[in-house]
């Protein structure tokens, strides 16, 4: 009888509870983005690295967050010296440069990767032959409707699309190391190398002998140094999302206390039936907070159909910039919030509804 | 008419306080109502009638005196109390009604049960009641679809469902045509005569009060016949 009584309720105020369940449904949304670009972000750079067919990477020792955009601190003359270590059956060095972050153009010595990694999956075109030949992959491709032939002006120097590869490894944006070196004064220089071992049981004493070598490179295998790829390694991004929860449970809570504030004085003269009838305050705060709670769990699938909406428009708009995803381990905590923000927005309304005086609601008009 | 005493006020007195002014609604009301009458109230506006009924009803509690319900005590409960009292022992039918309009007819009938912790079917004496008030093939209709004689003999099937010591009865034709008056009228007579409710109903109006057993006079917050 309670459920009827709520559901009634609900359907007694279309609008209403339209408004609730949609302005409910936007911090979910929110939520569900944040999170589906931060870990879009870094789920796409984890398949771009492990994709490579590397087994060990170097990074230089002053290299602080997981994601290097740009620098190049690694003399060139290092990978031929790493190459020569045993059980070493290849080196790349790359260069990345930040363009516009997250984005990034990668100089890469293609021959070499392709020998390392099975080489680049070409969906139009084929690789760069001149300096100024560039490789686009697909997202940024969409994102910017280039195609073969065409021109990228990039780092101030017009470049040439030869081929469009797919995407999910290494780059989005390749060039050929040598010009990317000259154009960021870092000849002769590499921002990360990238190491294959002839046999996956010989990593570990890879690393051991190249950490023997005394560099000062931070030497991970590729296995420990994707695992690092978690938004609580990256600065701010976990703060970043606890404030956009604590202000999804703020509207949650605003928006709910409205409503339900707005409801309880519209339905004084009901709650003034239930009452004479010898409904308990419980009983009253208790239709609230579960009226309260079901346009929460409204505003909850709604939010996760619009976080649906949200990533398909990220997606056709900036699929290169930001690889959003959809999250679905982080909806109950996106319902939980909502539910909280709810359950304490309808507290307000719900005891004063409960604390009503019966005759005075009987009274009301 | 059985015997025993169902409504007992002795002294009875409510002092409303209108901001720094108390306004005294009963000035010391004795009454007593026996168990199966049909007692009619009534008095101009502002005599106290509702104000009584408001107190014998669980609604308010008095500012002082006794007032004793189907053998409770009510000056004495708490807010808990009267409203553990409101859900078995008083029943109550309004002038507007008071039907709950989202819900259809059947389902403001089950509200009250639900309340007073009935869950079960309804008891065949009850389906008879439905049939006695004509309102059996109205059931499955919300308010808004239903005609004020309607909606009023729902309110008083909602009212006695859970078989309440007394029936209390405010103005019940008071938005009523003569037709459905009369006929609502009929019903609350049938309930004392075929089920021996005990009814306690206010009305301004004369042909309505006649239909009770006897009728009291109030003005000024006093019984005066």
């Amino acid at each position: 009888m309670t459920g009827r009584l709520i559901l009634e309720n609900i359907k007694h105020r279309p609008m209403r509870s339209l408004l609730s369940v949609m302005l409910m449904g936007v911090p979910v949304t929110l939520i569900l983005a944040l999170v589906g670009l931060t870990q879009g972000l870094l789920q796409d750079s984890q398949r771009r690295q492990q994709n490579t067919g590397a087994d060990i990477i170097i990074r230089a020792s002053t290299a602080s967050g997981v994601v290097n955009f740009s620098g190049a601190p690694i003399p060139e003359k290092v990978v031929a010296k790493i190459e020569e270590q045993p059980h070493v059956k290849l080196a790349v060095g790359v260069l990345n440069h930040s363009i516009d972050p997250p984005l990034v153009v990668t100089g890469v010595d293609l021959p070499r990767f392709d020998r390392m990694s099975g080489g680049f999956v070409y969906k139009r075109g084929g690789p760069f032959k001149r300096p100024g030949d560039m490789l686009i992959d697909e997202a940024y491709a969409a994102q910017t409707h280039k195609t073969v032939g065409d021109t990228v002006t990039l780092l101030n120097h017009d470049w040439r699309v030869t081929g469009v590869i797919e995407a999910g490894k290494l780059a989005r944006i390749a060039v050929q190391l040598s010009v990317l070196q000259d154009l960021d004064a870092a000849t002769g220089h590499v921002g990360q190398i990238y190491v294959k071992v002839d046999d996956p049981a010989n990593i570990d004493t890879v690393v051991q002998e190249l950490n023997a070598l005394e560099t000062g490179y931070k030497i991970n295998t590729l296995e420990e140094y994707v695992a690092m790829y978690t938004p609580s390694r990256i600065s701010g991004v976990k703060e970043f999302t606890v404030v956009i929860m604590v202000i999804g449970v703020v509207i949650g809570f605003c928006v709910v206390c409205l409503s339900m504030y707005m409801s309880v004085l519209q339905r004084t003269r009901e709650i003034g039936i239930l009452k004479s009838l010898g409904a308990t305050k419980g009983f009253i705060l208790t239709i609230i907070e579960a009226e309260a709670m079901l346009l929460g769990v409204g505003g909850t699938v709604l939010g996760i159909v619009m976080s649906f909406g949200a990533c398909w428009l990220v997606r056709t708009l900036v699929p290169a910039s930001i690889p959003m995803i959809v999250v679905q381990s982080w909806w109950p905590t996106a319902g939980l919030i909502t539910l909280l923000g709810a359950g304490l927005g309808a507290l307000y309304p719900g005891l004063n509804a409960a604390r009503q005086d019966p005759i005075e609601a009987l009274s009301y008009e | 008419m059985s015997n025993g005493p169902i409504i007992e006020t002795r002294e009875l007195r409510k002092i409303y306080r209108v901001g720094k002014v108390d306004v005294p609604a009963l000035r010391g009301v004795d009454l007593i109502v026996q168990a199966g009458e049909f007692l009619s109230i009534v008095g101009p506006s502002g005599s106290g009638k509702s104000t009584l009924f408001h107190i014998i009803g669980g609604l308010t509690p008095p500012t002082s005196g006794l007032v004793r319900v189907a053998g409770q005590d009510l000056a004495s409960m708490t807010d808990a109390g009267r409203t553990r009292m409101r859900k078995r022992s008083v029943g109550f039918v309004f002038q507007k009604f008071n039907l709950l309009p989202n819900l259809t007819a059947r389902h403001n009938i089950a509200v009250a049960r639900f309340i007073a912790g009935n869950t079960g079917p309804l008891d065949g004496q009850f389906e008879e009641v439905l049939r006695l008030l004509g309102v059996a093939e109205r059931l499955d209709h919300k308010p808004a679809a239903l005609s004020g004689g309607e909606q009023q003999r729902i309110a008083i099937a909602r009212a006695i469902v859970n078989h309440p010591a007394i029936l209390l009865a405010d103005e019940p034709t008071g938005n009523l045509d003569s037709e459905n008056s009369k006929a609502v009228l009929e019903v609350l007579r049938g309930l004392n005569e075929r089920l021996g409710q005990t009814i306690l109903m206010i009305t301004h109006n004369p042909e309505a009060a006649a239909y009770g057993h006897r009728t009291v006079n109030m003005r000024d917050g006093q019984i005066i016949w």
